[in-house]
């Protein structure tokens, strides 16, 4: 595949193609003005060269209408380029609705993903072709960023926040998954690889392992086991906020600030609970900091997430009960 | 009279050695102090690059001789060497922090700021002449610090010239973490100290102590860029500051700037004994925000000098007066108020809002306008002109070449379309080192062509001159202009080895070709290096006005003495760029020369 020398890298998502177009719009543009302006320096430095000693050339101070026009022609150049790279930037940025979700973790030096029917990978992400994916990504310790070229998309990986990004996959087959933020002494060992597959072949795979847990219902087990439940409650006058229908929702808070409940918020919530706590609520929770996972924590959230309001607790969550691999891979 | 008291209050220039040559308040003396060590600097800077050339090119060659030179850098366990991935880390993060604040803005800021504003703007010395003794002396045990890092038992800074958090905040995070992080800290509070001290006294002596007629209009474009520089410096260093301090804080004092909750390090959570957390509530991100808000204009400081530095020889040496000086003046105050306003270009994919993400895309492309008028304008300078192929006058055209080069692919990294792509791969490194580095360099050489004799008293020789910039010329795009390439198609920037990734194993051929470009472009320097010195003894001597150029540092001898001018300071009738004035008898009419002399502009 990559015999010789690629004249340009892979093409394998469908904002590959929308980047690239811009790329060659860009190409033929530098290549535009740097000929051109090439072209002058050499012209002029060969015709405009020093012939006798008293020569004199004539005293030109300036010309208003020449500036004017070598500032308003670059001014519309850019606004081109600012508009269709607007547009390139806000596609990536929109994910689609019926993307399936995937949870990423970065940590030296590897990447470890959960799918959220429940099956884990490390350095591996398996999706199907032609289905958007929207990642979940975070980390462990320091600064990542996890780099398809093949997909043209990057994006940095936080620890203690969530960032997001999502790909469409047009061509089945293996791409190169890297990290692209310097990360320590292995930056350059941290590799990947995106194995992209025919939507049946992907069925096959998720049902491969034996039946497992959902992402949503591994957070139930968890909030179960850590006693989260015994204080939210969503019946009684109970200790902590009742977390039914909680997802996306404005709350209010007891410094008067308000704040969106969404995966960061709920995730901070868990490892510094006084960071921001509720309206009407006093600061008894402890912190969870070192007693989950990264991993935990994005089940935990998962099952935050899919407690809709007024339902009890134990409603069934949102995720396709599908058989999902349990002993994932370490 | 009034000559006669003025030259004898600077009659008494120090004698003694130490006064007159090492502590000296002298601004031409510090100026070349700060050049010179500069120049050192690069030397150590330089062969940093050439390690880092040599490991991508050829990782996989046996570096038993190179151990013997550098014994922290290379495994040499069985007869065969092999670089350290912590030492490769080291070397572009020093290669980087040396090149950026210690030679590119210091010797084109400091040093030529130093020797030319009292010259060009018809001054004794600098406003605060001890101060600005006391900057130079400020600056070197920077450079000492970081030079001691290397020395230091786990190596110097290894976190990238950039040190984000949380590779710089924790100790145990790569190897250079631990001390050479700290000195890496303190070297740059030493060198940002003396930036301020520098700064203060560019601004103040530019704005008071011009001489008589200089309005700020007739100011050579060299002033414009160092006051502007010097103004960029003052706002936009402390956000530096600010951050090392917090980072020195977050290292060693417990508190959490830069790191948040439930952070682990190798595997290991961070928490007291007490089982709470050690960190909490911080983000790394707001120091790429107090980084990049300084790293931005520092790009310009790099830059406006060699912009002012480019209009001035190529007026000179095209005999014409710089086309459109109001709107070159205009472009370079806008460039230097855009550079405020688009830091986050920097960190577009660092999951920033995509409407805030937009807001700097539009401040950073705005920038292309200024910037383009620059180039017309010199475009239109040469057109119709008679050019003198000097030295200088080389450097010059090299530098429009690269503003040009390098500009156009500032276009691309801009917008955070094209970018996130591009982002963290060898397409920006190919970028920065054209434009922000080359332009720079470019620039200094041409600087210290032009203006040697105002140093030395002497002339560089012409034919080392120029055997050294078309070397350099064509090894400096033969090393950076195939990195374009290479980052479109993936390679990254700070990777140990390339090859470890089964789709860059085709481009190894062209990371050998940019080696060896790279190779050659460090070894013609040392053309520059004999040519400097063998110069500034034994170059043919200079008089006062050896190019025939206008401006005020012309009218005094070469080297000027100390209070630079013998007798009274000249008066100024007009701008430094009349030449080829059909009315006057010659074809150059300098600032001092009385009103009759031409028809002044």
């Amino acid at each position: 595949m990559w015999s010789g020398f690629p004249l340009f890298p892979e093409q394998a998502s469908t904002h590959a193609g929308r980047v690239d177009a811009l790329y060659f719009f860009l190409i033929a543009l530098t290549a535009f003005f740097s000929l051109l302006i090439g072209f002058m320096v050499i012209g002029f430095a060969i015709r405009y060269r020093r012939r006798s000693p008293d020569d004199r050339p004539p005293a030109i101070y300036g010309s208003l209408a020449l500036e004017l026009t070598w500032t308003i022609i670059p001014l519309g150049i850019v606004a081109v380029i600012f508009f269709w790279s607007a547009d390139v930037y806000l596609s990536l940025n929109r994910v689609p609705k019926d993307a399936i979700e995937v949870h990423v973790v970065g940590k030296r030096w590897m990447w470890k993903v959960q799918h959220i029917t429940g099956q884990r990978e490390i350095n591996e992400l398996h999706v199907p072709v032609g289905v958007p994916v929207k990642l979940t990504l975070t980390s462990e310790d320091v600064i990542h960023s996890f780099f398809i070229p093949a997909f043209r998309v990057k994006k940095d990986a936080l620890p203690a926040r969530y960032t997001t990004a999502w790909f469409q996959a047009t061509k089945p087959g293996r791409y190169h998954l890297f990290c692209a933020e310097y990360c320590g002494t292995r930056h350059s060992n941290m590799i990947g690889s995106i194995v992209v597959m025919e939507p049946a072949a992907f069925q096959a795979w998720l049902a491969g392992g034996g039946p497992g847990v959902s992402l949503a219902s591994a957070g139930e087990k968890l909030f179960q086991d850590l006693a989260c439940v015994t204080c939210h409650k969503a019946d009684s006058g109970a200790r902590g906020p009742a977390l039914d229908g909680l997802f996306g929702r404005p709350v209010a808070l007891a410094d008067g600030g308000t704040v969106t409940a969404d995966e960061t918020y709920i995730r901070e919530s868990i490892v510094a609970p006084s960071a921001k706590v509720v309206a009407g609520y006093q600061p008894i929770m402890p912190t969870f900091q070192g007693l989950v996972s990264e991993e935990q924590l994005l089940q935990l959230v998962a099952y935050v997430r899919s407690l809709k309001a007024k339902a009890p607790a134990a409603g069934a969550p949102p995720a396709p009960p599908v058989a999902a691999a349990p002993g994932a891979r370490p | 009279m009034a000559t006669h008291a003025a030259h004898a209050e600077h009659a008494h220039a120090p004698q003694a050695f130490i006064w007159k040559y090492v502590f000296s308040k002298d601004h031409k003396v510090i100026g070349i102090q700060y050049y010179v060590t500069a120049m050192l600097m690069a030397l150590v800077a330089g062969l940093l690059a050439m390690l880092i050339r040599v490991q991508l090119a050829w990782p996989e060659k046996d570096y038993t001789w190179l151990g013997k030179i550098f014994p922290m850098g290379y495994d040499v366990g069985g007869g065969f060497g092999v670089m350290r991935p912590e030492f490769y880390a080291m070397l572009f993060t020093m290669h980087g922090t040396i090149m950026v604040f210690f030679v590119l803005s210091t010797a084109p800021v400091s040093g030529f700021g130093n020797l030319l504003i009292p010259l060009q703007v018809g001054a004794r010395d600098m406003a605060f002449p001890f101060l600005n003794g006391l900057s130079y002396w400020t600056f070197l045990p920077g450079c000492l610090v970081i030079l001691a890092s290397f020395f230091v038992e786990s190596g110097a800074a290894a976190g990238g010239w950039t040190s984000y958090p949380p590779l710089s905040a924790l100790k145990g995070a790569v190897p250079g973490s631990g001390t050479g992080q700290t000195m890496w800290i303190i070297g740059m509070v030493f060198f940002i100290a003396s930036f301020t001290m520098g700064g203060l006294n560019f601004v103040t002596t530019i704005l008071n102590l011009r001489t008589k007629g200089l309005s700020m209009f007739r100011l050579p474009l060299t002033m414009w860029a160092m006051f502007l520089v010097a103004i960029l410096g003052l706002l936009a260093f402390p956000a530096l500051v600010a951050a090392c301090i917090m980072l020195v804080f977050d290292r060693h004092y417990g508190t959490s700037f830069f790191i948040p909750a439930q952070i682990a390090l190798n595997n290991v959570p961070l928490l007291t004994q007490a089982g709470t957390p050690l960190h909490q509530g911080g983000s790394p991100l707001l120091w790429q925000h107090l980084f990049w808000f300084l790293g931005h204009p520092e790009v310009y400081i790099l830059m406006l000098p060699a912009l002012g530095f480019t209009s001035d020889i190529l007026s000179t040496f095209s005999r014409r007066p710089i086309f459109g000086y109001k709107s070159m003046v205009l472009a370079m105050c806008g460039i230097g108020f855009l550079s405020f306003i688009v830091w986050g270009h920097h960190m577009f994919v660092s999951g920033m809002s995509p409407y805030l993400g937009m807001a700097f895309a539009v401040g950073t492309i705005l920038i292309a306008v200024p910037s383009a008028v620059k180039v017309f304008n010199w475009l239109a300078t040469l057109y119709r002109s008679r050019i003198r192929f000097t030295t200088p006058m080389l450097w010059a055209m090299g530098v429009i070449s690269l503003f040009i080069s390098g500009g156009l692919s500032g276009v691309w990294l801009a917008q955070a379309g094209p970018d996130i792509h591009l982002h963290d791969t060898m397409f920006v490194a190919a970028h920065f080192h054209l434009i922000m580095a080359g332009a720079a360099l470019f620039g200094v050489f041409g600087a210290t062509a032009y203006w040697f004799p105002k140093m030395f008293g002497r002339l560089m020789s012409e034919p080392l001159g120029k055997v050294h910039f078309w070397f350099t010329f064509i090894t400096y795009y033969g090393t950076f202009f195939p990195m374009h390439y290479i980052g479109i198609a993936g390679h990254m920037r700070r990777i140990y080895d390339p090859y470890q990734y089964e789709f860059l194993k085709p481009l190894q051929p062209i990371n050998e070709l940019i080696t060896m470009s790279a190779l050659i472009l460090g070894a013609s320097q040392i053309i520059f290096f004999v040519n400097f010195f063998w110069s500034a003894f034994k170059g043919k001597k200079a008089g006062e006005n050896p190019w025939e150029a206008n401006g005020l540092e012309w009218t005094t001898q070469s080297p000027p003495p100390h209070g630079n001018w013998p007798g009274e300071i000249p008066e100024v009738h007009r701008w430094p760029y009349e030449y080829s004035n059909p009315d006057a008898p010659r074809d150059h009419v300098m600032q001092h020369e009385p009103a009759g002399a031409a028809a002044g502009h």
